[in-house]
């Protein structure tokens, strides 16, 4: 349950600025609308229509059916499964890319960016990309088993490494931000105080730290628990977890009503974690006095400092450089060694129509509808977040969890809901290119509003009563004042949604459209077809993308902010 | 209606009008089709694949544009299709096979149609033969591959029956494909079912087991990283030289290659040819197209030569039409399968369940 | 040139400010009591109270920031309870100032300008002549965050001005600057103002700072209005205990007036002639309390520099501890014991 918490910013008068009147709330309200209505319409009514198909059969609820599947020991299996590898998943990751955090946060070396950039390519990154760059580590022939004979494909093992493979960013980006921005001489003080280093880190940094680190575990524990990709390529046949049996329900089975139960289900864990989320977040949000981050890095001195510097490089160089090395590798390995030649394929193989274009042009495809995306994401993603910079009420806070709700969502959930729900004219998009875009920014709109929020937050109510008394109007304020303090942020979070729409690849999977196939949905049936030739170009695409999103992170690297969201 | 709900639909209207304009490089194609009189709407599986100088052909033809929706593969196109089927996404779904050919009957989803050529379709394709529902366009049997390098360099034949997989000098060599999750691994495991019937098929997967059988989830896996014989298997140094795959399987693998072999023989794949399941992909006339003329057009085109004789190198599969000629690739190249095990949509439909859930207590436990 | 500028010589018929029964309450809190108070034309006034007292609250009632839960506010005669913020043409300067970091010392100058339509040109001008004012001529470029805290402070009253407010407010205007650069600018303030014939209403808790800066003090205290008058008035004469108390007067006792005598914890003490009768708090200023060789017998028990005097702490042999204010060269030593009396001309009987 959500928290009510006093206010803890407020000036020495006490002029807490509540009784706002109704105009303020109606000013709100109309903000909110814009979001309630995207998700209304494109996730809670698609959603809702494919669960009541399943669960109303004749006009007629079969709530026994519940009871039915939730006492059958397979979804007992499933679920534990799926609890247990989240749960193991976000401790490893943790344990990985804490010292991650910790080293992007204080020390300063060459290639920062650069660094923070490439963890987080994975995270955009289409799991069917990464999941065979992936193998190619774990798998049979991959290092490991070249290194040492270790084959980990098949194993629980190739889940969890791919779920820090996956998620690494996250910590490193929820943490490592505030770390960095923590003031290093409230630790210096307790060390004045008589604590050592350690008891100092314990005492003074690890508190602060916490909520950031739930936040962050929580997210990665979402994340994992409702992995799709990673498990069907990596765990083999034996591991299902409870996403993958919904899609297995809904789109091999067409069993809609064990379907419905199995995304109840996932819906009442996301939405329980999702609140304990938002209550961290908030937590951290209010208390922690922050700093330059530029002013909190420094060297690293000392053999430990360096040692723990370079075991990070090390453990990041094996688990995200090296199975994306292999990809480029590949990409390049053509039919006459190593060459161009899939690259140059790429441009010209249209004419076989296995993509109905040239494999290039999808590329175009996926600029596109990423822009079309990130369109949508922005307005529908910054209105929710303007509308809920105040933080009164529990309404407003339900809200913000809502918006992540779709994080949490089986693609296949949303996608045959789209299907059955949006079939009416005005509302039958289903044949137009437009179903895309609006399903990628489901997924988009979550990003930026995390990313917005902290920021808007940040914002000195006063700076905005400073405008208004000089004459400017509530709409001239914002523009005045808030859209260049948060005009860094939106650009973060607008490049985060479209790198995330780029790689997007459920959603586009599972919505019939119009044949101008993404770049993940070229890779994909590349990937699906024989020969040499095909394989090679899923390769070289791969790489593409790839290289899109590392430059689009890279920007952001420039542009961003110092509180900018956790992502 | 309150005025803010009012104003919330209107600003909701605006952005969903103003976003299009944002994007429109992404649309062109679609902007302008709204004369439904003029386009036919084609629904399949991502698989699907035809040259654009066919499908302009057909519009040269007929005057209908065709506008293809593709979504998922064919088991989860074809319950797409069934899901949608009081409001259908277009006028004619194409690619459900034998194996969900009687979930899509049941369920109602055609409408009857006798294609114009349906006449020039060998026996052994058709179905459905009273009410005419959905219209055979395509065939291809799926059947173990082999390494032939590996075979050579062992000195060992390569296997060529069911028989011969459960057989000592075969151990460890065959890789297929999870029957729970993959289309060609569902496939192989009706072969077996149709060779050694209800009966006999746990015991042939109990032996193959036994022999070492290696199950990995989808087709990519076992195809480009596992089979030794492929191009992208060999560059991911796969280790098994046996592969559940497609009849086709071998050409496509010399049409990749640069400098191609001079005959089959010489092809780096072979097909053991006593280990084949046929699938039979079917189009049909959906219930309630707004289209159903040109729907119907469509399905007289499908079964057109100019649209037989462009499968096979759009989808490596084989025409159904009897005067329909394969290129060159695949008479050089393909392997012919006499005998392809087959077994009854009906049966398929009532035991499939049963039978995955069995194979997968058998196989993956 | 906006009439402001210029001080006018007549007599307004409304004062250009006034608070009818202004009540702010939050949850079961009352912030601001009924409380009435005008502002006439080009009058400094300073609210002065505790933090707690309401007084940044009734700043941002005028502004419109803060709704009132009753009574009305009035700008030249004018209701405005339905005028939104940004029409209400007064002008705030807030207590850290709020400049806009992402805009130079010019922008920030011009932003109120530029809301009201002012071309570029005039802006321009106007901006050029509202630095040389505030003393930082020719700083148009200069980042805010490159800013002194005194600066700022400059920038933050030169973009208050820049609109020609008609009413000036300004919340704890210096109050996180030093005391130096604070005595300074309170002085060049006054100047200012005087010069410019604003319309001003400061709030602080300094009094000094409200003493020197106002031309009437208002203290206030749990939302209510406790006193008002010029501060020379209210520095003689406190209405209460409490105002004598928040002046620094600590010298306050409980006291019962007969004729011109008072009898105290201290003994008797002589009060102004016409005092009334009766029970009541008694305030003997520092300057007040003479040393003397007989009267009450007291230990020194500390000596404060005060610039050109001593303020000596004393424990008497009864009655709380008293201070006094002394000469520099007549200041006894801690430890030293003296005999203390009263002067009546210091005595202020207080209300209550």
């Amino acid at each position: 349950m959500v928290l009510d918490r006093p206010e803890v910013t407020e000036g020495a008068e006490g002029a807490a600025p509540k009784g706002r009147g109704p105009r303020r709330t109606g000013v709100r309200l109309g903000l909110m609308a814009v979001p309630l209505a995207f998700f209304g319409l494109f996730f809670a009514y698609p959603v809702a229509a494919i669960v009541t198909r399943g669960l109303k059969t004749d006009g007629r609820w079969r709530f026994g059916r519940i009871g039915e599947v939730l006492t059958d020991p397979a979804t007992g299996h499933v679920l534990w499964f799926t609890t247990w590898q989240a749960a193991a998943s976000t401790a490893l990751t943790l344990l990985l890319a804490l010292p991650g955090a910790y080293v992007m946060a204080r020390f300063d070396f060459p290639g920062k960016g650069l660094l923070r950039a490439v963890v987080t390519v994975p995270f955009v990154l289409p799991t069917v990309v990464a999941g065979s760059a992936f193998l190619a580590l774990l798998g049979r022939r991959g290092l490991l088993d070249e290194l040492w004979g270790v084959r980990l494909d098949t194993s629980v093992w190739a889940i969890l490494l791919a779920h820090v493979f996956f998620n690494y960013a996250v910590v490193v980006r929820t943490v490592g931000g505030l770390w960095a921005q923590l003031d290093p001489r409230q630790e210096e003080a307790a060390r004045m105080l008589g604590a050592g280093r350690f008891a100092a880190w314990r005492r003074i940094t690890l508190p602060a730290l916490a909520p950031a680190v739930a936040a962050a575990a929580l997210m990665v524990f979402l994340f994992t628990f409702t992995s799709f990709g990673a498990v069907q390529i990596l765990g083999g046949p034996r591991y299902a977890t409870l996403e993958v049996e919904i899609y297995r329900q809904t789109a091999e089975m067409l069993d809609l009503p064990t379907a419905a139960v199995l995304t109840l289900v996932q819906f009442a864990a996301v939405a329980a974690l999702l609140l304990v989320h938002a209550w961290t977040v908030r937590r951290r949000e209010s208390t922690l006095r922050l700093v330059d981050a530029r002013r909190t890095a420094r060297r690293p001195r000392g053999a430990a400092q360096w040692g723990l510097l370079a075991a990070v490089l090390a453990s990041v160089a094996v688990l995200i450089l090296l199975p994306l090395a292999v990809l480029v590798l590949r990409s390049f390995d053509g039919p006459d060694g190593y060459g161009l030649a899939f690259y140059r394929a790429l441009a010209s193989a249209g004419d076989d129509g296995v993509l109905g274009v040239a494999p290039l042009e999808t590329i175009g495809n996926s600029l596109a509808y990423g822009l079309a995306a990130t369109a949508i994401a922005v307005v529908v993603g910054g209105l929710a977040a303007a509308a809920l910079t105040r933080r009164e009420g529990r309404l407003v806070r339900g809200f913000d969890a809502l918006l992540m709700l779709p994080l949490g969502t089986s693609a296949v959930t949303v996608g045959f809901g789209f299907l059955i729900a949006l079939d009416e004219p005005p509302l039958d998009l289903r044949t137009s290119w437009i179903l895309v875009p609006l399903a990628q920014a489901l997924v988009g709109v979550p990003f930026v509003v995390r990313t917005m929020l902290p920021v808007l937050r940040a914002v000195d109510p006063r700076l905005r009563e400073a405008a208004a008394v000089l004459g400017a109007s509530p709409l001239r304020v914002w523009r005045e004042v808030d859209l260049p303090m948060v005009g860094r942020a939106l650009a973060v979070a607008a490049g985060f949604a479209f790198a995330v729409s780029l790689g997007e690849f459920g959603a586009t999977v599972f919505i019939a459209r119009p044949d101008n196939p993404t770049l993940p949905v070229a890779v994909a049936r590349l990937l699906g077809r024989p020969g040499e030739l095909n394989y090679g170009q899923a390769m070289a695409l791969s790489t593409i993308l790839m290289l899109v999103c590392a430059a689009a992170l890279l920007v952001l690297e420039r542009v961003r902010t110092d509180r900018t969201g956790e992502f | 209606m309150n005025t803010t709900l009012r104003r919330a639909l209107g600003a909701a209207a605006v952005t969903a009008l103003a976003v299009p304009a944002l994007a429109a490089c992404g649309g062109s194609d679609e902007a302008k089709e709204t004369d439904g009189g003029k386009t036919v709407t084609l629904v399949s599986h991502e698989s699907f694949v035809v040259s654009p100088d066919v499908l302009k052909e057909f519009t040269a033809r007929t005057g209908y544009k065709v506008k293809t929706l593709k979504s998922g593969d064919a088991g989860r196109a074809v319950n797409q299709a069934i899901l949608s089927k009081s409001h259908p996404q277009g006028d004619v779904f194409f690619g459900v096979d034998n194996t969900l050919l009687s979930r899509a009957l049941d369920n109602g989803i055609f409408e009857s149609y006798e294609a114009k050529g349906l006449d020039g379709v060998a026996k052994e394709f058709r179905a459905d033969d009273a009410e005419h529902r959905v219209t055979p366009v395509d065939s291809g049997d799926i059947c173990v591959n082999y390494d032939r390098a590996y075979f050579t360099d062992h000195k060992l034949a390569p296997p060529k029956t069911f028989d011969d997989l459960v057989k000592p000098e075969y151990k460890g060599l065959l890789v297929t494909e999870n029957a729970a999750t993959s289309s060609p691994g569902l496939a192989f495991q009706f072969a077996t079912v149709a060779k050694y019937g209800d009966d006999g098929w746990q015991d042939y997967w109990k032996k193959l087991k036994d022999n070492g059988v290696e199950v990995v989830d989808g087709w990519e896996q076992a195809y480009n990283d596992r089979f030794s014989g492929s191009a992208a298997g060999r560059k991911a140094k796969g280790d098994r030289p046996l592969v559940v795959s497609y009849a086709s399987s071998p050409p496509a693998e010399v049409q990749g290659m640069k400098q191609q072999p001079k005959s089959a023989d010489e092809a780096p794949t072979g097909v053991a040819t006593g280990t084949c399941f046929r699938q039979t992909e079917y189009a049909g006339l959906l219930k309630g197209a707004k289209n159903a003329k040109g729907g119907k057009a469509l399905l007289d085109f499908l079964l057109s030569k100019r649209f037989q004789e462009d499968v096979p190198l759009s989808m490596y599969v084989k025409p159904v039409v009897k005067d329909a000629k394969l290129p060159e690739l695949f008479t050089k190249f393909g392997a012919t399968v006499d005998a392809p095990e087959t077994l009854a949509p009906e049966k398929i439909a009532k035991n499939r369940d049963q039978w995955v859930k069995a194979w997968s207590s058998i196989v993956l436990k | 040139m906006p009439p402001a500028l210029k001080p006018s010589t007549l007599k307004p018929p409304a004062p250009m400010l006034r608070l009818e029964g202004v009540t702010v309450r939050f949850g079961d809190r009352t912030v601001l009591d009924a409380v009435d108070l005008d502002v006439a034309e080009h009058e400094v006034v300073c609210v002065l109270g505790p933090s707690g007292s309401g007084k940044s609250t009734l700043l941002r009632v005028v502004a419109g920031l803060q709704r009132a839960d009753a009574g009305r506010v009035f700008l030249s005669g004018e209701d405005v309870g339905g005028v939104p913020v940004h029409r209400r043409g007064v002008g705030l300067m807030f207590q850290d100032h709020q400049l806009f970091p992402q805009r130079d010392v010019g922008a920030n100058v011009a932003f109120g300008l530029r809301t009201r339509g002012t071309g570029r040109d005039a802006a321009r001008r106007r901006v050029a002549e509202l630095l040389e004012l505030v003393g930082l001529p020719g700083a148009e470029r200069r980042a805010v965050a490159a800013l002194s805290g005194g600066e700022q402070q400059r920038v933050a009253l030169a973009r208050a001005l820049a609109p020609s407010p008609r009413l000036l407010m300004l919340d704890e205007p210096l109050g996180q600057l030093d005391r130096s650069l604070r005595e300074r600018l309170v002085t060049e303030l006054r100047q200012l103002f005087g010069r410019l014939g604003t319309t001003v209403l400061a709030v602080t808790h300094d009094q000094g700072e409200a003493f020197a800066l106002a031309d009437r003090v208002v203290v206030m205290r749990d939302g209510r209005i406790a006193q008002q008058g010029t501060p020379l008035d209210v520095w003689r004469r406190p209405a209460s205990e409490f105002v004598a108390r928040f002046l620094g007067f600590d010298n306050v006792v409980p006291a019962t007036v007969t004729g011109d005598r008072a009898d105290t914890p201290w003994g008797e003490v002589p009060v102004p002639a016409g005092s009334a009768a009766g029970p009541c708090s008694l305030l003997v200023r520092p300057g007040g309390v003479r040393l003397v060789a007989d009267g009450l017998p007291s230990e020194v028990t500390a000596r404060t520099f005060r610039g050109d005097h001593v303020l000596v702490s004393l424990r008497p042999e009864r009655g709380p501890a008293l201070q006094a204010s002394c000469a520099l060269a007549h200041a006894p030593e801690v430890g030293a014991r003296v005999g203390v009396a009263f002067d009546a001309e210091h005595v202020v009987v207080l209300g209550g």
